[in-house]
Parts: C-alpha cells; sequence; structure tokens
C-alpha cells in the first residue's frame, strides 16, 4: 500500500515538476540572456489560465481555447515587452523588481475587474476525462497523464530548438555574453523580444494546462512564480539542462515530502508531535534544499560559465 | 588601513548637514499629529493611521540600512516583521505579556534568525542574493502557517496590548502613539549613528567595492552580516509594535510582497538617507489609505456607479503609478528634494 502511494506521489510529483519547468524555462531564459528580474512571470501563467477559461467559455472546447489561448499569451508577453519590460533592461536588479512588481499589481486587480474575483472553473476535456488503471487496483486521473506527457514534449521540443537551431544557438551565446553577441552584429533587441514572448508563451501555457485541475483565480501566479524563482536558482540562471532537473527535483521533493514527511517523522517522535512537526517541515522543505544548495553550490547546480 | 577607512568621504557629510532640515520637520510632523488629530473629528483613526505609518518607518529604515548603505537587496525582510509578531503573540499566550520580556525575546529570535540566514545568503552575490533571502522569508512564511496551535494559517488575536514593566499604559492609544515614535527616534538615531561609524563608512565601501575593500585589508562579509543582524532586529522591534497595534498577528504580517513593500517604501523615499526610508513609508501607506477617495473625487466627471467602480479597483491605479515611479522618479522622495540645490 505504502509503495503504491509512493508510486501515485511520484506521479504527481512528476506532473508538478514539469508544470514548473514550463515556467522556470521561459524566467530561467530571460534571466539569463537579459539578466533581467521578471516578478511578473507569475502572472503570465496566471493570464494564460484566464485566457483559456475566457475561450472555453466562449468555443466549448478545450482544444480550441488552448490554440486561441497560446497566440493571445503570446500577444500579450509582447505587449508587456514593449510597454514596460523593455525600458527596464539597462537598470538594475532593484528596480526591475519594483516595476514588474507593480505589473503584479496591476493584472492581479486587472483579472478582478474583467472575470469579477471568484474562482473560474475549467471543465476538463472529454477526450482526457476519467482514470486509466495504472496498476491493479490503482486508478490516476487521464488528465493529469496529459499533463506529464505534454510537459515531457515540450521539454524535448525546447531541447531540440535550443541546441540544435541556429536562434537557439543565439539564445545560449546570449545567455554567456549578451554584449558580444550584440557586438557581433546580431539584432540583440529582436533576440530579447523572441525569448521574451517565448517564455511568456511557455508560461501561459503552463497555466492553460493546469487550468481544469485547479481554480482559476487571481493570485494563482504569486506562489507559483516564488517556487519557479527556487527552480532557476538551484538549476543555475541560464541553464535550461539545470531548471529541467531542478524542477524535477523541487516537484518531487515538495510532493512526495509533504504526504511522507509526517510519516518518516513517526520513526523517531510520537505520532502527535511527528503530524504537527511534519505538517511545519514539509512546505519548508523546498526552500531549505535550497538553501544547502546554493550554500555548497552558490550558483546554482548548472551555471553557465561566462 | 584604519587610516584609509578614518578619512571622511568627502560627499556623504555635507549631504546629511545640507538635508539635516528634512529629519526634523519629518519628526516634529510626528510629534504634531497627535494635537491636530484632536480637531479632525477621526480621532482614533488618524492615531491608528500614524502609528501604522512609523511602525512601517522603523522597518523601511532597517531595511534601508543593508540595502541604501550596503546594496543588500534582501527581498525577505517582511520575516523579521512576522519574528516580531510572533514572539509577542507565542508569549502572550503562554502569559508573558511584559513588553519588557516580549521585546529582548523578539530581538534575540530576529539577531538569530538574521545570523544563521545572513551567514548563508552572504556568500552569494547579486541575484541569487535577492532570491535566497526570498526563500528563507517564504520558509519562515510557510512555518507560521502550520503553527496550529498558534492559529495557523488564520492567524491569532491578542487578547490585549502587551503590558509596559506590569501596566497597561500601552492600551490607551496616545501612549501607544508616544511609544511608537520614541522608537522610531530611537531607531534613526542608532541607525544615524551606525551609518556614521567607521563601521558604516567600511560599508559603504563594500557597496561602492568589495574587491578594493578586500585589498585595503577588509572583510566585507563580516561587516554585511553584522548590518544584516542589526537590521533584522530594527525589523523585529518593528514587528513587536506592530503585533501591538493591530492587537493580532498572521502569518500574513510575512508574505513575500509584504517584503515588496517594505522594498518599494524604501524606493519611494529614496535609497541611503534613512529618513527616506520613513517618508517612504508614509508616502505608500497614505497612498495605499486614501488612493480610492483620491480616484472617487477625481474622477467626478464619470457617472456613480463608474466611480466607485474605479475606486475599488484602485491597485489597477496603484500598480502602474509605481511603474512609472521606478521608470520616471530616480532617487525617490528624496531625490526630488535635493534637486532644486543643485540646478
Amino acid at each position: 500500500m505504502n509503495a503504491t502511494l509512493l508510486f501515485v506521489q511520484a506521479l504527481n510529483g512528476l506532473q508538478f515538476g514539469l508544470i514548473l519547468f514550463l515556467i522556470a524555462a521561459g524566467l530561467t531564459l530571460v534571466f539569463g540572456v537579459m539578466d533581467f528580474i521578471n516578478l511578473a512571470h507569475g502572472v503570465q501563467y496566471m493570464v494564460g489560465a484566464y485566457l483559456v477559461a475566457a475561450f472555453s467559455a466562449w468555443t466549448g472546447s478545450f482544444g480550441w481555447a488552448l490554440l486561441l489561448a497560446l497566440p493571445s499569451a503570446l500577444a500579450f508577453g509582447l505587449l508587456l515587452e514593449v510597454l514596460v519590460f523593455r525600458h527596464l533592461y539597462d537598470r538594475d536588479h532593484l528596480d526591475q523588481v519594483l516595476a514588474t512588481f507593480g505589473v503584479i499589481l496591476f493584472l492581479n486587480q486587472g483579472v478582478k475587474f474583467v472575470w469579477g474575483a471568484a474562482p473560474l472553473s475549467v471543465p476538463v476535456p472529454d477526450l482526457l476525462s476519467g482514470s486509466v488503471e495504472i496498476a491493479s487496483g490503482l486508478l490516476y486521473p487521464v488528465y493529469r497523464l496529459a499533463i506529464i506527457a505534454a510537459g515531457l514534449v515540450v521539454a524535448a521540443l525546447l531541447y531540440v530548438l535550443v541546441n540544435h537551431t541556429r536562434v537557439g544557438m543565439l539564445v545560449r551565446a546570449g545567455a554567456s555574453n549578451a554584449a558580444m553577441v550584440s557586438a557581433l552584429g546580431v539584432n540583440i533587441q529582436r533576440l530579447f523580444m523572441i525569448v521574451f514572448g517565448f517564455g511568456a508563451m511557455l508560461a501561459g501555457f503552463a497555466g492553460a494546462m493546469v487550468a481544469p485541475i485547479l481554480s482559476v483565480e487571481p493570485g494563482m501566479g504569486d506562489n507559483i512564480l516564488i517556487l519557479a524563482f527556487v527552480v532557476i536558482v538551484i538549476g543555475g540562471i541560464g541553464s535550461i539542462r539545470g531548471a529541467f532537473l531542478a524542477a524535477l527535483l523541487i516537484g518531487l521533493v515538495d510532493t512526495v515530502g509533504r504526504s511522507f514527511a509526517p510519516n518518516l517523522l513517526r520513526l523517531v517522535l510520537d505520532p502527535a508531535a511527528a503530524s504537527q512537526t511534519g505538517r511545519a517541515i514539509a512546505p519548508m522543505l523546498i526552500y531549505i534544499f535550497m538553501a544547502a544548495v546554493l550554500f555548497f553550490r552558490p550558483s546554482g547546480l548548472f551555471p553557465v560559465k561566462r | 588601513m584604519t587610516e584609509i577607512a578614518e578619512t571622511p568621504s568627502a560627499p556623504m557629510p555635507s549631504l546629511s548637514t545640507r538635508f539635516e532640515i528634512v529629519p526634523i520637520v519629518l519628526f516634529a510632523a510626528f510629534a504634531a499629529a497627535p494635537l491636530l488629530a484632536a480637531y479632525s473629528g477621526a480621532e482614533g483613526y488618524v492615531l491608528s493611521l500614524l502609528t501604522r505609518v512609523m511602525i512601517f518607518g522603523i522597518a523601511a529604515m532597517a531595511l534601508d540600512l543593508i540595502l541604501g548603505y550596503g546594496a543588500l537587496v534582501s527581498f525577505g525582510h517582511a520575516a523579521f516583521l512576522g519574528l516580531g509578531g510572533y514572539a509577542v503573540g507565542i508569549l502572550a499566550s503562554h502569559g508573558i505579556e511584559d513588553a519588557l520580556v516580549q521585546i529582548p525575546v523578539a530581538l534575540a529570535a530576529s539577531a538569530l534568525f538574521a545570523l544563521v540566514t545572513g551567514a548563508i545568503s552572504l556568500r552569494t552575490k547579486g541575484v541569487y542574493f535577492i532570491m535566497i533571502t526570498l526563500a528563507f522569508g517564504q520558509m519562515l512564511y510557510f512555518l507560521a502557517t502550520s503553527l496550529a496551535a498558534y492559529g495557523g494559517d488564520d492567524g491569532m488575536t491578542l487578547s490585549s496590548r502587551s503590558l509596559l514593566a506590569g501596566t497597561g499604559v500601552l492600551k490607551n492609544d496616545f501612549t501607544f502613539y508616544w511609544v511608537c515614535l520614541l522608537c522610531l527616534l530611537g531607531a534613526y538615531a542608532f541607525s544615524r549613528s551606525v551609518v556614521a561609524s567607521r563601521f558604516g563608512r567600511v560599508l559603504r565601501g563594500t557597496r561602492e567595492n568589495s574587491i578594493r575593500m578586500e585589498a585595503i585589508g577588509f572583510q566585507p562579509f563580516r561587516f554585511q552580516l553584522a548590518a544584516y543582524v542589526l537590521s533584522g532586529m530594527l525589523a523585529g522591534l518593528a514587528g513587536c509594535l506592530l503585533a501591538n497595534q493591530a492587537e493580532f498577528v498572521s502569518p500574513a504580517f510575512m508574505t513575500w510582497q509584504r517584503s515588496g513593500e517594505l522594498i518599494f517604501m524604501v524606493v519611494l523615499g529614496g535609497l541611503g538617507s534613512l529618513h527616506g526610508a520613513v517618508i517612504g513609508a508614509a508616502a505608500f501607506l497614505l497612498l495605499e489609505e486614501f488612493l480610492p477617495e483620491i480616484l472617487h473625487s477625481l474622477s467626478f466627471f464619470l457617472s456613480e456607479e463608474a466611480r466607485s467602480h474605479l475606486a475599488e479597483n484602485w491597485k489597477m491605479v496603484f500598480g502602474p503609478l509605481l511603474i512609472l515611479i521606478v521608470l520616471f522618479v530616480r532617487g525617490g522622495i528624496m531625490g526630488l528634494l535635493r534637486r532644486p540645490h543643485h540646478g
């Protein structure tokens, strides 16, 4: 019984980790290539979820909603880039933190303004509803498996894009030394826009994918943003590979830790104290993990060579 | 080596002498406010708002000590507000209600937390420092939400304000106001003397160029860590006062958004002047308090329904305002005050 529970929790952790990766991938590239802290990346995830909620209510189909939401998320990201972020690239980190904090305030209130404060729900698409038996007597929702599959496919596409295409090469070069890339005649402004729009779309995609299983509400991006930051800091800023591994680690540590910390503590403490301490420690685990990683490797697990 | 450190840096003293009028006016205004509040007709409201302003002024000043003078962008400073608040709340729930016990415990807890997390965080630089302080802040936030015995997510209501040496003088809003003002003045005098000391000059030197400071024989790490601990303790003191002001403690004291607001207060007021942080805190809290009403009266040309709708969504104005301030008001409010002298 315990083994199956562990398996289910590991799958949940994998699914959560892949969602984190979709958000962290854009964040780490923006961070690595432009040296730009974008706190507003979390609201792009929220906007993705809201867009899919709005489009699926309009078209009645999750597939169409997703197809419409992705270009809209892209366009929205580019709009933000032109209006706000572009003016912040040459500012220090402090200014970037504050201005993007302002964007968060605006958009969290903005979605309330447009869609109301009550959480929206998006129906799970018919094709992917229900559960499958993945082991004897063990049912797992198909939709969560679909999220895992989609996350893995996007991760593979991203790997090919970054490592085996010309744009990817420029992005990697930009992460190492943006000024040099610019000096070699690459239109760095356009590269920034591509990276930014792409990152926004990935975050929007993550939001769209989780919309059917979470409630879509204002502020939903705030906490996941912090987790995405933890991921990219552990992985090493600018490193896609680092973000992927760190996201899976964080997803697993968080999910498995929450369900097993009380059980593990029961070995050394009495049950009441164990469940109390376990509940207290579980949400702190990933931050302790991050502090430990940074203590031993101050630039993360896979620092980009400069 | 010591000679270099003790040579006063030229621009700073001249700036501080030129602008000492600003802190005097500021503190005089705080001292005069309770007398004027009596005429406003909403005395209790004005007093409690200004008490909050002063408390956040202490917290923002604490952050300015490391942010403005050490260029250490701590994105987890709200954690210390929470530590101070929970020290008061937890001790009170165990029957220890005297501020003379609660405050030293809060300061010790803040110092310890700052010492441990600072020692780890200061190993990292730049963006990593911002993120790791954020992570430690979140850690404490989640710890607070899981303290079921002390209210968990919902927080805990204090049965009353702390006692002071066994007496209930703090229960009077006027007395509490004056105590907060004394704390603010004390914190200001203390921070000012820290900044003016040799220690403060080394800290500023580290801000400008830590490699050079190392080359002339200082260990930046020690100075930064000491400043981080001092700053954490001051913010912890603000947390004690905040818990007493609200008579309530909750994890919401230490959300990361609160840490962001503290940074904004410091930047809004102007980095590295101490009193600028207090002005920033005042501007931020007053704007937050009155922006809905300001919007309501500015939009007189709209229909009544649209006006109340606008006032309700004041954050949609507040956010862009923040962005515009960052983009166009360099040096914050102190920078605006300073500009006429130059030109």
